[in-house]
């Protein structure tokens, strides 16, 4: 039977939403505070959905223990404590949530072959929160 | 079509075990939740449920009948229990947080008459949560 499995993790990281491609007066109209040039932190919460059919012998979508290792060393050593807009996925693309809540996807869909990766979901604050299921259709 | 969710609380112990696995293999597999005494959770439950709004009552479901489903199905019969040995489903299966949300459906599944069970989520601890669709 088919079930699916969530997990929680939490880092933080500092950023600015700056870009490029505008002038400056559009980057401030445009990302207001979030554009101030010595950037700001969050305290992000992750949230990884898995799904599969639970394995008779073990009970379990996927041992946790397989997905934490996974996540600790892949994303969260990664992200955790770290300046997003020095990080190379960075370098030509704006550290928002959005982006960044796709690059986990995009990381855990590459390396995770322990289960189906549904979703991930990020929160940025305790207000806002970001979902990413992959796919490039638009939403309903 | 509107959704609905109650949500209960109930806290249990359990340990996993596979008898055909070595005691090798099952400490490799389940690490600490292998320890036979077992250990105990705090389990949030929600059951979400969904239906056409009745005209006369603008309710999904009565939330008094869905509550005391609730109780008498599940928390009488998994609240401060060892699931492995005092709920029977988990004679033969293991009570990860996966087969709880299965097991649970499984029993209110059939109480339900006149709203349809959409989702089962068990939370094992805020980090972590199972659902249940009663997908194959």
């Amino acid at each position: 039977m088919k079930a699916y499995l969530t997990r929680r993790y939490r880092f933080s990281a500092s950023h600015r939403l700056h870009s490029d491609g505008f002038s400056a007066e559009e980057n401030l109209m445009i990302y207001g505070k979030c554009n101030n040039p010595h950037g700001h932190g969050h305290n992000y919460v992750l949230e990884v959905t898995v799904s599969g059919p639970v394995d008779d012998r073990t009970g379990m979508v996927c041992n946790l223990v397989d997905l934490d290792g996974f996540v600790e060393r892949e994303v969260l050593s990664r992200y955790d404590l770290e300046n997003l807009n020095t990080l190379q996925e960075f370098t030509r693309s704006v550290p928002t949530t959005e982006n960044l809540c796709v690059e986990i996807f995009e990381i855990l869909q590459r390396g995770f072959p322990h289960a189906h990766l549904e979703t991930v979901r990020l929160e940025e604050t305790m207000m806002n929160s970001f979902e990413y299921a992959g796919g490039t259709e638009s939403a309903p | 079509m509107v959704y609905l969710t109650r949500k209960a609380e109930f806290s249990a112990s359990h340990y996993y075990h596979n008898p055909e696995f070595t005691p090798e293999e099952n400490r490799r597999v389940f690490g600490k939740c292998n320890n036979p005494n077992g250990h105990g959770h705090n389990y949030t439950l929600e059951i979400t449920v969904k239906g056409a709004v009745d005209p006369r009552s603008g309710f999904v479901v009565d939330l008094k009948e869905l509550k005391e489903i609730m109780h008498r199905e599940v928390l009488d019969a998994m609240d401060h229990r060892f699931l492995n040995k005092e709920v029977p489903e988990f004679a033969n299966r293991i009570p990860t947080t996966e087969n709880l949300a299965i097991a649970i459906w499984q029993r209110l599944f059939p109480k339900l008459q006149r709203a349809q069970l959409h989702r089962v989520r068990v939370y094992e601890t805020p980090d972590l949560f199972a659902d249940f669709y009663g997908e194959a």
